[in-house]
C-alpha cells in the first residue's frame, strides 16, 4: 500500500489532528489514512478489515450482507482501523469534511489503545503481511488439493475458532499436557507416636489417602490429563491431520488468536475512541460552523436504544467517570464507607488524579475487569441500566430488573468468553476407543442444540472418530454423540468424565 | 481488493444455488417464496448456511439495556421461529439472498430436467431493432456524441500544443466530430401467453388456491425464462366464468356449482380475440377439483377443447387439487378422452408436497 494517498485537504487535517493527539498524550504507531469509496469499504470490512485475506464465500456472504445494508441505509461505515504498524485506517469517501476531523481523531485513540493495552501487547504487528501469507498458503492447498475439499475443512475449522484461551491468546500458549516429575505413590502418614497411630492416622484417612493416590493414577493414564480449554490447539497437536489440513488449522487459530483482544476490548477501545474524538474535537479541532454536523454524528455514535447497550456510550461513560472520580478522590476505602448521601454527592479531595488514571486503565484492564472494577451503583442508577429475559407470558422480551448486583451480573457474564459456552476436552479415548468427549461447563443458559449439533459434526471432520459432548438439557445430563453418519443421544454421565472445575479462567 | 471480493461472492452465490437446489423440493411447497418476490429477483431465507458455534439458547440469556421503563415493561417483541432477535449482540439474522428469477427458474430446470420449450413454428416471424453499438467519425448531425467530441478535440489541441490551461478554450473541428451508430439486430418473435382457468366454486377452500398459486408461480418463472415478453391472463368459473386480474384471481371465493364448459368458452373467445395462434405460443392451465356440474357439461367440455382450444394451444394442462368433497371425475374423463394427446396434460394434485410432480408433468414436455 503506498505510505498515503491522502488528497492534500484530508492531509492538511490529519497533520492538524495528529499534532492534537500527541498533545494530549497519546501515543501510537504511524497510521496510514485512506480513502475509499462504500463498496470498497464494504469489500475491506467483510474482510474485517484486512483486504488481503484467503478466499472464502463467508466473505463474500458478508460483503452480500453489507452492501445490501447500506444500499437500504440502515448502516454505514465511517472510518476502520487494524492493529498493525503501521495502522491502516480507511475512511468512507462520502464522509462531510467535519466527519472526516472527527474520524482521524477517532482513529488516532485506537491506534494509542491498539499499541499501549496490555492485552495487545503480543499481537502480531505486521498482521498485514501475516494475512497476506495466510492467503498464499491457503491458496496454494486449495490449488493442490481443490477447493471443495479444503473449504470443507476450512468450515469445520471456523466452526471452533470460539475454543481457544483467550488468556494464552499467543501462538505459545498452553501446552496440552505436562510432564510432572515423579513422586513416590505411597500413602503418607502423619508422624505419631505408636500409641497415638489410631488417632493421628486412622483407617479413614488412610483410606482416603489411598484412594486419592488412585485417581491421580487414573488421572495421569487418561488423556488429556486435565480439561483443556484450548480445543483447537489440542486438535491442531492430537487430531490426525493431513500437514496441509494441520497447516490451514493453525492459520485460522492464528487469525483467530489476532482477533481475540478486539473483542475482549470492545467497550474499552470504543470508549476510549470516543472519549477522544470528542475532547479533540470539542476542545480544539471544531470550527463554529462545524459544531451542528459534529454535534449530530457524535450523537448518532452514541445513541442507544432499550434493547442493546452500546458500547460506545457506556464505555465513554465509563472512562468520564473515572476521570471524575479520581479527579475528586471519590474512590478507597473511607469514600466506601460514607453513608450520607449528601456529602458522598460533595466529596471532593482535588487530587486531580484522573487524566493520570484513565491512562493506566486503557493500559491494564479488559473489557470483563473493566466492568467489574468500574461498574458502579452510582453509575447504573445514572444511566439507567436494566436487564431484560424472555418473558414467556408476554411472548416477547421485558425488562426483569434494574438491580445493581443483577446488571453486573449480566453484563459480566456476557463479557465473559465472549459471551459463548465454555467448551473443555476432558477425555481423547473416551471408552478406550479413540472417541473426543467434550464437556459443557453449564452456567445456567443451555446450548443451542441444532448449532451444537452441526458443530460436533464439524469437529468429527477435524478428529475423524466420533465425538461427544456432554452438557444439561433442561437441567437433565445429556450427551450428544456424532459418530460420522449419525447423531445420538443419551442421558449423561454413562462413563464418568472429569468433572469440570469451575475455578474462573 | 474488489477482484478477491467478487470471486468470494461468486463462490457464496454457488452455495447459495447449491442449497437452493438441495431444499426446492421444500421451497416449492411452501408459498414463502411468492410474497418475496420484487421485479426480477426473489428473496430467499436460508437460515442454514451460516457457520454453527456453540451458543446458548438465546430465550435463556439476560441481556443488559439502557433507557426508561419499569420491570416488565416489554422492549422487544418475539419473532416467529422462536429464537429471538433482541439482545446481545448481532443477534440472529436469517440470511436474505437475492436470487434472480431466472437463475432460480434455471435451477428449477435442472432439477426437473425440463427440456427447453420449442416455440411453435413461427421462426419466419422477426422483429427488428436498432442497437446502439459504437463510434463512428461521419453520421448525422442529430447523433453527434458531444462528450467524445469534445474530449476528441481536448486531445488533438494538447498535442499539437494549442490548449492553454489558463485560458481552456476547447473548439472541434470536423476531424474531431464523433457519432453514434447503431446496427439492427434481428429478433425471432416468440410471444406467449399464459392462460390461468382456476375453478371457484364453494369446494376449492385456501389451501387448494394456495397450491394453485404456488403453481403458478413456478410456471410463470419457468415460461418467464423461455420466451421474452409473457403474458398472463386470469379466468375464474363457478357456474359462469370471467376474466379477472391476478389479485382477484387468488381472492375470489365464489360459492356456486361448477360449470367448467363456461371457462374453456370464455378462454376460447379471449385467444381468438387477443392472442391469433399463428403468432401466439398459448399454455392453458386449468385448476379445478373436478367436480363438473353434469357429464353432459363434461362432453361440452371435451367438445371445445377438441375443436377449439387444442388446435390453437402448445400445452393444456389440467391440475386437479384434492378436496374434501366430491370424487373429482373430470380428471379421469379428460385423460380417457385425450390418451394419446400430447398436448393434453394432467396432474392431480393432492396436497403441497404433490406440487413439485404436477410442475415435472405440466413442463417436462418441452412444448
Amino acid at each position: 500500500m503506498k505510505p498515503s494517498s491522502l488528497p492534500t485537504d484530508l492531509a492538511a487535517v490529519q497533520e492538524e489532528i495528529r499534532g492534537y493527539a500527541r498533545a494530549y498524550g497519546l501515543d501510537f504507531f504511524e497510521t496510514v489514512f485512506e480513502v475509499l469509496d462504500h463498496e470498497k469499504m464494504n469489500s475491506v470490512a467483510a474482510y474485517a478489515g484486512y483486504p488481503t485475506r484467503y478466499p472464502h464465500w463467508r466473505f463474500g456472504m458478508e460483503y452480500e450482507h453489507l452492501s445490501k445494508s447500506y444500499a437500504y441505509g440502515l448502516h454505514r461505515i465511517y472510518e476502520m482501523v487494524i492493529n498493525n504498524d503501521p495502522c491502516y485506517a480507511y475512511l468512507l469517501e462520502s464522509n462531510g469534511p467535519t466527519d472526516q476531523k472527527m474520524v482521524m481523531a477517532h482513529v488516532y485513540a485506537h491506534c494509542d489503545f491498539f499499541k499501549n493495552n496490555l492485552f495487545f501487547a503480543r499481537t502480531n504487528r505486521k498482521m498485514m503481511d501475516q494475512m497476506a501469507n495466510h492467503a498464499t498458503r491457503v491458496r496454494r492447498t486449495i490449488e493442490r488439493h481443490g477447493l471443495e475439499e479444503v473449504e470443507r475443512f476450512i468450515d469445520a475449522c471456523l466452526s471452533i475458532e470460539d475454543l481457544i484461551d483467550p488468556f494464552a491468546a499467543f501462538p505459545e500458549g498452553t501446552e496440552t499436557h505436562r510432564a510432572e516429575p515423579e513422586e513416590p505413590r505411597t500413602v503418607r502418614k502423619m508422624r505419631s507416636k505408636d500409641y497415638m497411630q489410631s488417632y493421628i492416622n486412622p483407617p479413614e484417612f488412610l483410606e482416603e489417602q489411598r484412594r486419592r493416590l488412585e485417581e491421580d493414577a487414573t488421572r495421569a493414564r487418561r488423556f488429556p490429563e486435565t480439561p483443556v480449554r484450548d480445543v483447537m490447539r489440542f486438535l491442531y497437536d492430537n487430531a490426525p491431520l493431513e500437514s496441509w489440513e494441520r497447516d490451514v488449522l493453525a492459520i485460522i487459530r492464528e487469525e483467530a488468536s489476532y482477533f481475540t483482544p478486539q473483542r475482549q476490548t470492545k467497550i474499552m477501545n470504543e470508549g476510549w475512541a470516543t472519549y477522544w474524538h470528542s475532547r479533540i474535537m470539542t476542545e480544539r479541532a471544531l470550527r463554529a460552523d462545524e459544531v451542528i454536523d459534529y454535534a449530530d454524528h457524535h450523537s448518532g455514535t452514541v445513541s442507544s436504544s432499550p434493547g442493546r447497550l452500546n458500547p460506545y456510550k457506556v464505555g465513554v461513560e465509563l472512562y468520564r467517570d473515572i476521570e471524575d472520580r479520581w479527579n475528586r478522590g471519590r474512590f478507597g476505602a473511607e469514600f466506601d464507607r460514607c453513608e450520607d448521601r449528601a456529602e458522598r454527592e460533595a466529596w471532593d479531595r482535588h487530587l486531580g488524579l484522573g487524566r493520570e488514571k484513565i491512562f493506566e486503565v486503557r493500559r491494564l484492564y479488559n473489557d470483563v475487569t473493566f466492568i467489574d472494577t468500574f461498574l458502579s451503583e452510582d453509575f447504573c442508577r445514572r444511566h439507567q441500566l436494566f436487564t431484560f429475559a424472555w418473558d414467556g407470558r408476554r411472548d416477547a422480551w421485558a425488562i426483569k430488573t434494574r438491580e445493581f448486583a443483577e446488571v453486573k451480573r449480566a453484563l459480566l457474564f456476557q463479557l465473559t468468553n465472549f459471551g459463548r459456552p465454555f467448551i473443555h476436552v476432558t477425555d481423547a479415548n473416551w471408552r478406550n476407543r479413540g472417541e473426543l468427549y467434550l464437556t459443557h461447563r453449564h452456567e445456567g443458559v443451555d446450548l443451542r442444540l441444532d448449532y451444537a449439533r452441526e458443530t460436533l459434526r464439524a469437529i468429527q471432520v477435524i478428529w475423524h472418530r466420533p465425538v461427544n459432548l456432554e452438557t444439561l438439557v433442561e437441567a437433565k445430563p445429556r450427551v450428544i454423540s456424532f459418530d460420522g453418519n449419525d447423531f445420538s443421544e443419551s442421558d449423561g454421565k454413562a462413563e464418568p468424565g472429569v468433572a469440570v472445575g469451575s475455578a474462573h479462567a | 481488493m474488489s477482484l478477491r471480493i467478487e470471486t468470494d461472492l461468486t463462490r457464496f452465490r454457488q452455495i447459495v444455488r447449491g442449497h437452493i437446489r438441495r431444499e426446492l423440493r421444500k421451497f416449492m411447497s411452501k408459498g414463502e417464496l411468492i410474497g418475496r418476490q420484487g421485479g426480477n429477483v426473489v428473496s430467499i431465507p436460508l437460515p442454514q448456511i451460516e457457520i454453527p458455534r456453540f451458543e446458548y439458547t438465546q430465550r435463556q440469556t439476560t441481556g443488559v439495556g439502557q433507557g426508561e421503563g419499569e420491570p416488565g415493561t416489554v422492549i422487544a417483541p418475539g419473532d416467529e421461529d422462536g429464537e429471538g432477535a433482541a439482545g446481545n449482540g448481532p443477534g440472529e439474522h436469517v440470511l436474505e439472498v437475492d436470487v434472480a428469477l431466472s437463475d432460480l427458474a434455471e435451477i428449477l430446470g435442472e432439477e426437473l430436467q425440463l427440456p427447453r420449450i420449442r416455440p411453435k413454428g413461427h421462426k419466419n416471424i422477426v422483429s427488428t431493432k436498432n442497437h446502439y453499438t459504437g463510434i463512428s467519425r461521419t453520421g448525422p448531425e442529430s447523433l453527434r456524441h458531444f462528450k467524445r467530441t469534445y474530449r476528441q478535440a481536448l486531445r488533438r489541441q494538447i498535442s499539437s500544443g494549442s490548449y492553454n490551461p489558463d485560458r481552456p478554450l476547447v473548439v472541434p473541428i470536423r476531424e474531431d466530430r464523433r457519432y453514434r451508430t447503431w446496427r439492427p439486430v434481428e429478433r425471432p418473435e416468440t410471444s406467449a401467453v399464459i392462460i390461468y382457468m382456476m375453478d371457484v366454486s364453494g369446494s376449492m377452500g385456501d389451501e387448494q388456491k394456495e397450491t394453485v398459486r404456488i403453481c403458478s408461480f413456478w410456471i410463470d418463472a419457468w415460461l418467464r425464462t423461455n420466451y421474452k415478453g409473457l403474458e398472463s391472463r386470469y379466468v375464474i368459473h363457478d357456474a359462469e366464468a370471467r376474466q379477472v386480474d391476478q389479485d382477484a384471481f387468488y381472492s375470489t371465493r365464489e360459492s356456486g356449482g361448477t360449470v367448467i364448459s363456461s371457462a374453456y368458452r370464455l378462454c376460447h373467445d379471449l385467444v381468438t380475440r387477443e392472442f391469433p395462434p399463428d403468432a401466439w405460443n398459448i399454455y392453458l392451465f386449468h385448476f379445478s377439483d373436478g367436480d363438473n356440474w353434469s357429464q353432459g357439461d363434461t362432453e361440452e367440455c371435451m367438445e371445445i377443447l377438441r375443436r377449439d382450444l387444442l388446435p390453437a394451444c402448445n400445452l393444456f394442462c389440467y391440475g386437479q387439487v384434492e378436496s374434501p368433497y366430491g370424487a373429482g371425475q373430470f380428471i379421469t374423463d379428460l385423460q380417457e378422452a385425450f390418451s394419446s394427446d400430447e398436448r393434453v396434460v394432467t396432474s392431480p394434485i393432492e396436497n403441497k408436497d404433490a406440487i413439485f410432480g404436477a410442475i415435472r408433468d405440466f413442463l417436462g414436455r418441452g412444448r
